[in-house]
């Protein structure tokens, strides 16, 4: 009486064949960034190793963190950071069981995209 | 067996047997990070772009040293969990396996050396 059907069960909608949402689509981006910021995190790491090894070191990281690369993968870890940021705030706002409705949840979103440009500008002038 | 109902069948087993302890582990460093990463944002990012001796004495001061170990600490804490559920999602048997043993290795060993690396410089 208990056993489990394991055979016919619905499948959820492919991925290739589902409408992109805001709701899929700023998901999706929480896991893009937060992983890509792995790439900044490992050079500040490597920035406050070569500080604590002496001057020689700590110009080479330096150097290499405030050159153009350096600079754009700084630039949109930043805009990744507040991205990814808002969107953990987001998802323990949904842990509360707010905002969940359709309307709710999207407009979220919309807010997401907006406030983690607004605070990558702020962050840009600012420092 | 025949007579457990399904529902007696799946009590307090979730989809891994566990992951609510995961759950709380992933909100409770979120709470903490969307506190740290604002402070490490502004810490770091004020003097980055000054000399070498600029560096070593604004991080000799224990309010931004402490700012930075906290954000390695809970930040690499939270990318590893973060990643090796992305790494569940998509990768399988050996491969998952590897990815994960690989991503934690790396976490760690950052975490490791930043928090080494502000202990040798307020010494």
């Amino acid at each position: 009486m208990a056993d489990v059907n394991r055979g016919n069960r619905p499948l959820s909608p492919h991925i290739t064949i589902y409408r992109p949402q805001l709701t899929s689509i700023t998901s999706i981006l929480t896991r893009i960034t937060g992983n890509a910021m792995i790439v900044a995190a490992a050079l500040i790491v490597w920035w406050f190793a070569a500080a604590a090894a002496g001057p020689e070191s700590f110009a080479t990281a330096d150097g290499f963190l405030r050159s153009w690369f350096g600079d754009l993968v700084l630039f949109f870890s930043v805009l990744g950071l507040w991205y990814h940021t808002l969107a953990g705030i987001r998802h323990l706002i949904w842990d509360e069981v707010k905002m969940l409705e359709i309307d709710k949840a999207e407009l979220l979103g919309q807010i997401i995209l907006i406030v983690s440009v607004l605070l990558t500008i702020f962050t840009v002038v600012v420092l | 067996m025949a007579y457990l109902t399904d529902r007696k069948r799946a009590h307090g087993l979730g989809a891994s047997h566990s992951g609510t302890r995961q759950h709380w582990r992933m909100s409770m460093s979120s709470v903490a990070l969307a506190l740290l990463i604002p402070l490490f944002v502004f810490t770091f990012g004020a003097v980055l772009g000054g000399t070498y001796e600029e560096v070593v004495i604004y991080y000799q001061r224990p309010i931004p040293a402490a700012i930075a170990v906290l954000t390695f600490l809970v930040g690499f804490w939270h990318f590893r969990a973060g990643a090796q559920i992305m790494i569940e999602d998509y990768a399988q048997g050996l491969t998952r396996k590897a990815l994960i043993i690989g991503v934690t290795c790396l976490s760690y060993a950052l975490a490791a050396i930043g928090v080494l690396a502000l202990i040798r410089l307020a010494l």
